[in-house]
């Protein structure tokens, strides 16, 4: 495996851990202001309160890790996406912000202010659907060199088919990782309730999710023909991720093993997300910007590989007792030894 | 300027959110060192005053680390938007401490999360205690990282420009370049003091307000102590940080010091204002105290600003910053050198209202010694952004509409920095001292 693939693979591994830690965070959130409108608050704040609050900084650092990542394996990227997304990212940034001070601000004020309840639950909505852009702006189309400087057509991308699907897509999937897994998470907690009224959404969500899935390979087919030939190279892997969503979603009708059906999905998105990374190389931006042509020199590469390897060596006992303390925990996870300050 | 300037509003955009961020990042330095040094004690001498100290820091910090959390996201992202050439090149050399900084965020979040979740659950307090380590230790090891970042900005070497080209990339000669060790000594010397005195002020002010209980005292006392030691060791490595400057970026000395002309036996300059003809006026003279300060040597040679082509020169006003600083040094080591031996031989006077309420102001007044430190830095490298190599107009983004994003931050840390104040107030007002050691163990602090 050349450095060039081993470093956006490493990247790639990161951002997917992203997106499903990313979807049940942004989920929850969503799924948290429903029930505050709907005057469900009771069955569903508790449950969110208790698993995202010692989590939520860890699922920040994913995001952080890939874009410093990328930084520092393609310097290239930098430029160019760093000129074209100062809008989109700066309104992404202003977001995440919004989410990631409603853990401060509100665990802990006395009442919760609903307005902020409601920011963050939309923020678990919008955040996805600005990140999503940068996904569309990378299938090419959208970019142009002036005076040798990248420059966004923003009116080109807000009236693409293309852009609304992914965000669609991306809308569809958080909701739907996030119902999946809070399914399981209700059921571990013996709440029956809660468990029920996930199981109904994360139902609900699965058929947008498949149509929306479809409908962007359907896009492509137009937009990027050399992208849409080399999925349709891939098939069979885009076969089997929907093999383990049909699984999923019988698991789930069925009222089986809650864990199972969350493991299938997680393989579901693993195999959807590394064939789309796959059908992308080699362009980090179609058609100005490939791996080879964006990569760092060899010395940089070698250290950071090495620095990786290091550091997850750190990490992964970490993250296992961090697990073992709060998702794994039968104690905590029904909330008998629940004192939190 | 703002709206069609790109270079000026990503410069304005730059500086508020790293002077935004440093107030949360020096917070979240220091205070698990804090929280360790308490709970320790209380561990030791078996006093739980000083556990609740550890308890009711460590409830503050949940609030700063997050804002903390977000506007380093927002710092890290914002360098590619608004320096997109910079971090192009940066990429290709000093990404290493970059990326192993998010290791030393992911441990100390990880940890952080455990520690803060789990006060009851371990049935020996050390285990709970052990905890803190690699909270503090990340804590500190992501300033170390950035701090070499901007260092490498500062005093750039790894590599070799051949033809323009960069070349023999050394990821590692670039972390530990010439002003790395200065740089990331003083930084986390700074923290650590501040902190210790933003936690005095807060004792303090309790003190102040007519709560007479033990608790508060043992907490003035204690962090009185420790921000003097590390107001100590902050104001030697300045002073290291100087000859770096003298040795390295003489501009920046000179102008912080508004030194023109090369000369030996020079006298340091404080305060004081420049007329038309750059001549500077009412300004206190030290006698040969800027040649000790650059070389430590009275008489030694020190390098003035006119050696410099003009467009290299950094701007004068940094000489307000360096002041700042220095000024406010001094004053929190006498403050708590003051205040430790008054303790000691049992001088009144520092038990009384007034001096308390010096103690309070100098909270604020490190933090400001921060940012004037900061500001004297950054600017003080104008105009390169890369010291030597690159200048902020070759790395700015040519996007339109920064100006206009500079509008959208400033919004979202002013509600930032209202909620945070609002939501520690409501915290502590809700559960003052007395009621939580009642609770403890009815209010035996034994
Ligand atoms: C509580 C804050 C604080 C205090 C009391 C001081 N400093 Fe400082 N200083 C900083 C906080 C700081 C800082 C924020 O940490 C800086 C900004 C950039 C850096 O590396 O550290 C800094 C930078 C900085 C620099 C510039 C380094 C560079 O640009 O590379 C010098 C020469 C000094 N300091 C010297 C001093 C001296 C002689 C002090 C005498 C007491 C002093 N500082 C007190
Ligand atoms: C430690 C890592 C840091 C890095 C990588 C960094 C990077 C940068 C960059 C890219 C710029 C824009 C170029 C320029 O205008 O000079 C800048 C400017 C600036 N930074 Fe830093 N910075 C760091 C730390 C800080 C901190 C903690 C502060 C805190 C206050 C700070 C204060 C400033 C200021 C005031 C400017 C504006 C200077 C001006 O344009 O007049 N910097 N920095
Ligand atoms: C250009 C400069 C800087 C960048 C790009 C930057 C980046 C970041 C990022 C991305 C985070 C969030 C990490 C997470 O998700 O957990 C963060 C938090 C933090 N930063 Fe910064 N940072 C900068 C300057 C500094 C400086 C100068 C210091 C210390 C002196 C510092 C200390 C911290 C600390 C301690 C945290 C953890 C949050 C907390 O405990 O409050 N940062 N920074």
């Amino acid at each position: 495996m050349s450095l060039e693939i081993l470093g956006m693979s490493v990247l790639w591994l990161f951002l997917f851990g992203y997106v499903i830690v990313g979807s049940i965070d942004y989920g929850a959130g969503f799924f948290n202001a429903h029930s505050i409108i709907t005057g469900k608050q009771h069955i569903l704040s508790k449950i969110i309160q208790r698993y995202l609050s010692p989590v939520w900084e860890v699922t920040n650092v994913f995001f952080v890790f890939f874009f410093v990542g990328i930084v520092g394996f393609f310097p290239q990227s930098a430029y160019y996406f760093g000129t074209i997304l100062l809008i989109p990212g700066s309104i992404g940034l202003i977001l995440l912000a919004i989410r990631g001070s409603y853990y401060a601000f509100e665990s802990y004020g006395t009442s919760g202010h609903r307005g902020y309840a409601f920011m963050y639950g939309a923020s678990g909505l919008l955040i996805p659907a600005s990140l999503s852009i940068v996904l569309t702006i990378s299938e090419g189309g959208f970019v142009s060199l002036v005076d040798g400087n990248p420059v966004l057509d923003y009116v080109a991308l807000f009236t693409s088919p293309l852009t609304w699907s992914i965000v669609v897509l991306s809308i569809a999937a958080v909701l739907y990782i996030s119902a999946v897994f809070l399914t399981w998470y209700a059921n571990k907690t013996g709440d029956v309730k809660a468990t029920d009224l996930m199981r109904k959404y994360a139902i609900g969500w699965s058929i947008p999710l498949i149509i929306a899935a479809s409908g962007i390979i359907y896009e492509l087919s137009s937009h990027n023909e050399e992208h849409f030939s080399r999925i349709m190279d891939l098939w069979w892997m885009f076969a089997l991720s929907f093999v383990l969503w049909l699984g999923t979603v019988w698991l789930l009708w069925k009222r089986k093993n809650y864990g199972l059906a969350f493991g299938f999905l997680v393989g579901q998105f693993a195999l959807a997300f590394f064939a789309y990374g796959i059908s992308h190389y080699p362009y980090l931006l179609y058609p100005h910007l490939t791996i080879y042509e964006g990569f760092t020199n060899t010395a940089m590469a070698i250290s950071l590989v090495v620095v990786f390897i290091l550091g997850m060596a750190l990490l992964l006992p970490s993250l296992y007792l961090l697990l073992k303390l709060f998702l794994f925990d039968k104690n905590y996870v029904q909330g008998n030894k629940n004192k939190e300050e | 300027m703002l709206f069609d300037d790109p270079v000026y509003a990503s410069r304005l955009l730059t500086l508020l959110t790293l002077s935004f961020h440093i107030i949360y990042a020096t917070i979240g330095v220091g205070v698990p060192l804090m929280i360790m040094i308490a709970q320790w004690i209380g561990i030791k001498k078996n006093d739980n005053h000083y556990i609740l100290m550890a308890r009711r820091w460590a409830k503050g910090f949940v609030v700063t680390v997050a804002v903390g959390v977000v506007t380093g996201t927002i710092i890290g992202l914002q360098l590619s938007l608004l320096w997109p050439r910079f971090m192009e090149l940066a990429g290709n050399i000093i990404a290493l401490p970059l990326f192993m900084e998010v290791f030393a965020f992911f441990f100390e979040a990880i940890f952080l999360g455990i520690y803060l979740y789990t006060w009851d659950r371990f049935d020996n307090p050390k285990k709970h205690f052990l905890l803190l380590i690699p909270v503090a230790l990340g804590a500190g090891m992501s300033a170390f990282f950035i701090t070499i970042v901007n260092s490498f900005m500062n005093s750039p070497g790894g590599f070799d420009i051949v033809n323009g080209q960069l070349m023999n990339a050394n990821p590692l000669a670039a972390m530990f370049t010439a002003s790395m060790p200065t740089k990331v000594s003083h930084v986390l010397a700074t923290a650590y003091m501040t902190v210790a005195f933003m936690l005095a002020a807060i004792a303090a002010f309790k003190l102040i307000k007519g709560s007479n209980h033990e608790y508060h005292k043992k907490a003035l006392y204690m962090t009185m102590k420790v921000g003097l030691v590390f107001a100590i060791a902050t104001a030697l490595i300045g002073d290291l940080s100087g000859k770096y400057l003298a040795e390295y970026q003489s501009e920046k000395l000179a102008a912080a010091e508004w030194h023109f002309e090369t000369e030996e036996g020079a006298p340091l300059l404080m305060y004081g204002v420049l007329d038309e003809n750059q001549e500077v006026k009412y300004a206190i003279q030290v006698p040969f105290a800027l040649s000790i300060l650059a070389h430590g040597n009275p008489t030694s040679e020190v390098i003035g600003l006119n050696e410099f082509p003009v467009e290299e020169q950094p701007p004068l006003v940094i000489h307000y910053f360096f002041d700042t600083m220095v000024t406010i040094g001094g004053f929190m080591i006498f403050l708590s050198l003051v205040y430790w031996i008054g303790i000691k031989r049992s001088w009144p006077f520092v038990k009384a209202n007034w001096y308390r309420w010096l103690i309070v102001l100098g909270g604020p007044l490190s933090f400001l010694a921060i940012e004037a430190g900061w500001w004297m830095a950054e600017v003080g490298r104008q105009p390169w952004i890369l010291r030597g190599i690159m200048t902020v107009d070759q790395a700015a983004t040519t996007s339109e509409y920064v100006g206009h994003m500079f509008i959208l931050f400033a919004g979202l840390y002013l509600v930032l920095g209202i909620g945070t104040v609002v939501v520690l107030r409501r915290i502590f007002k809700n559960d003052p001292v007395e009621k939580e050691l009642e609770k403890m163990q009815g209010g035996d602090p034994s």
